[in-house]
């Protein structure tokens, strides 16, 4: 990319359709060659956050920073940063070539360095045999990498990518999640992804932004935001979790299942205990803290692992165990105290 | 050929299904036939014949019309006929790119609209359709009337003595001829406008897109089908128009439309009056052409 480190910050913005607050006073800083995601359920204002950062979009306040420099007015033509769109808006009377080398020419590059700077992205993204080909002629993964390479081609200081993978099978995109974060560490730039697909946004950022009707909920790195959530949509939107609402009382909290002992007391008297479905283990006799009885009433089996839906409950434990489950048998579960993490109301 | 085969669900043979398919498109072709091509011939033999005394046609075989076309009278060389010819495609062509030119901010304007009101204002596009030709040519007499705005506003300006009228002029012959093939180039272009992929215009702008290379590269290829039908549906009536010039230019713009007419009506000389109908339609035909290499790979519809 660009040979100075930009840093993008994101400060104070607002962006209202109507009576709608799509981004509702948004303040984010993305330090220079990052993978940052912003995830979030549609509609929660991901993608105007992302046309506001790429120009598409004014914001009715606040500002946005691109190193030292306030970009917060200039057209989306004006800002070093481009966008792979979520249909990849490949235009579709050019050839691959064509569209790759656009943003160039629209600056008008000389021809030699062009020719130079296409031919090279269009080698790292294994796309040197297409060159002639019109859009229309490619596969969905192909269309995704010409316009990656498209937006690459320009080095821009933050690349925005528009949820590019949704219209890939589940297959490939698995297999481009990786590959997108190969080429972002090899690149070196910043990447600024939006999605809905908590999977993704677990492998391939650096940082996520969880979103909600316009606000940042959480942000930090996968593991802070997966095994800290702070907030219950947080809790259920990545992943799935259980949730136990109960009263703090000393050294723990009284739920609906029983007494479970905390090792990091809540400021809060009233709370919501979260446990992921993969951190309750199964045991054969009654362990010595925080054990709880339960009878299996429905076992769903996933292939690597199984799913097993609890009485009392609704509890979910997913387990990776040999051992076979039949619905009916009655278990012990053990909720260690340090994967406890009780959230505000 | 007599192999049974399944087409949409029916058990049937290849000869079945020819004699079927002949027998749906025998009353459009007949059609066709009778009141295109038998008249076309007529046309042709008749532009090689000569004239009687009366104006009559009388059959022996001749190129005299055409070397009249081609500007060979009896008093030598003449470029008269062929400066006609020249006009009408010229009137046509600025006719063509005047329209396009206000068709599109007319359809994007409409394309803004809400779904309700969008129709209405294709409506009002339509709604001269709805009115005689030759009245829409004399609705142009009133308002260029000398004692309205317009042709006062001209006479303060300096550009026609005060007192006279707009009309008949040059101008008023392009005015009427824009606002009678306008709605030709805004339909179709509306068609394609109304389905810009927007994707494209923002991908457009997000590489460094000048406005005009916006244009040019994500609006225009888009458009183009639309556009395509509108600049053929102007153009080629717009060459053998006779109404427009005859009573918003006076004698004083003729075009092949009048000229063909004329030959037909007041002067009489059907063999003649052919020949510049073959001329037009070859050279209407060669602009197509034109067009088409020009606009190769397009999809017209």
């Amino acid at each position: 990319m660009s040979d100075e480190k930009k840093d993008l910050s994101i400060r104070g913005i607002n962006k209202r359709f109507g009576e709608v607050r799509a981004v509702d006073d948004v303040s984010l800083e993305v330090p220079a060659g990052e993978f940052f995601t912003l995830l979030g359920p549609s509609g929660c204002g991901k993608t105007t956050l992302l046309r506001i950062i790429a120009g598409l979009e004014m914001p009715d306040s606040g500002k946005i920073l691109l190193g030292s420099e306030d970009i917060t007015t200039f057209p989306a033509t004006r800002r070093q940063v481009n966008t792979v769109f979520q249909s990849y808006a490949l235009f579709p009377h050019l050839t691959v070539y064509e569209n790759v080398a656009f943003g160039l020419r629209s600056r008008k590059f000389p021809a030699k360095e062009i020719d130079q700077r296409v031919s090279r992205r269009l080698e790292i993204l294994g796309l040197e045999e297409m060159g002639q080909r019109r859009p229309d002629q490619l596969s969905g993964g192909q269309k995704q990498r010409v316009a990656l390479a498209r937006a690459l081609v320009n080095e821009p200081d933050v690349l925005l990518l528009d949820e590019p993978m949704s219209a890939l099978d589940a297959k490939l995109r698995a297999q481009v999640q990786v590959e997108l974060r190969r080429l972002q560490q090899k690149l070196g730039g910043t990447f600024i992804l939006v999605t809905h697909d908590q999977d993704e946004a677990l492998i391939v950022s650096d940082r996520i932004a969880v979103m909600r009707d316009g606000r940042v909920m959480q942000a930090g790195t996968p593991e802070e935001v997966y095994d800290l959530p702070e907030t219950q949509f947080v809790a259920e939107f990545l992943g799935a979790a259980n949730l136990l609402s109960g009263h703090i009382k000393e050294g723990g909290i009284e739920t609906d299942i029983g007494f479970l002992k905390l090792e990091k007391m809540p400021a809060w008297s009233k709370g919501t205990v979260a446990i992921r479905p993969e951190w309750i283990r199964i045991r054969d006799q009654q362990p010595e803290t925080n054990g709880i009885q339960a009878r299996i009433r429905e076992v769903i089996y996933r292939g690597t692992d199984f799913d097993l839906w609890l009485d009392p409950g609704p509890i979910r434990v997913r387990t990776n165990t040999y051992k076979r489950f039949k619905t009916g048998d009655k278990i012990w579960l053990e909720l260690a105290p340090e994967e406890l993490v009780v959230l505000n109301g | 050929m007599d192999k049974l085969l399944v087409w949409y669900g029916e058990l049937t043979t290849n000869r079945r299904l020819l004699k079927r398919g002949l027998m749906f498109l025998s009353p459009g072709m007949l059609w066709l036939l009778i009141f295109l091509v038998l008249p076309g011939l007529m046309l042709i033999a008749a532009s090689f014949a000569g004239r009687g005394a009366y104006g009559e046609l009388e059959w022996h075989f001749t190129f005299e019309n055409y070397k009249r076309l081609a500007g060979f009278g009896i008093f030598g060389w003449t470029a008269d006929y062929l400066m006609i010819v020249w006009r009408s495609v010229w009137v046509a062509f600025i006719t063509t790119i005047v329209s396009v030119v206000l068709s599109y901010p007319l359809c994007f304007f409409i394309a803004g609209r809400s779904e309700r009101t969008r129709y209405l204002w294709l409506t009002l596009v339509i709604i001269p359709f709805w009115t005689n030709m030759v009245i829409r040519a004399y609705a142009w007499f009133l308002i260029l009337a000398p004692e309205l705005p317009v042709a006062k506003l001209a006479a303060f300006l300096g550009i026609v003595p005060p007192g006279s009228a707009l009309y008949p002029s040059v101008f008023a012959v392009y005015l009427g001829m824009v606002s009678m093939f306008l709605p030709f180039v805004t339909l179709p272009l509306y068609s394609s406008v109304e389905r810009i992929d927007w994707a494209l215009v923002e991908a457009a702008q997000d590489l460094y897109a000048s406005k005009v290379r916006v244009f040019m590269q994500a609006i225009l290829p888009q458009t183009l089908p639309g556009l395509s039908v509108g600049v053929i549906l102007t153009f080629v009536p717009a060459m053998g128009m006779f109404v427009v010039p005859d009573l918003l230019g006076g004698a004083k713009y003729m075009l092949v439309g009048n000229l063909i007419q004329q030959q037909f009506g007041s002067s009489r000389d059907w063999a003649f009056g052919a020949a510049i109908s073959i001329g037009l339609m070859i050279l209407t035909m060669f602009s197509l052409y034109l067009y088409r290499r020009k606009s190769k790979g397009v999809n017209l519809v």
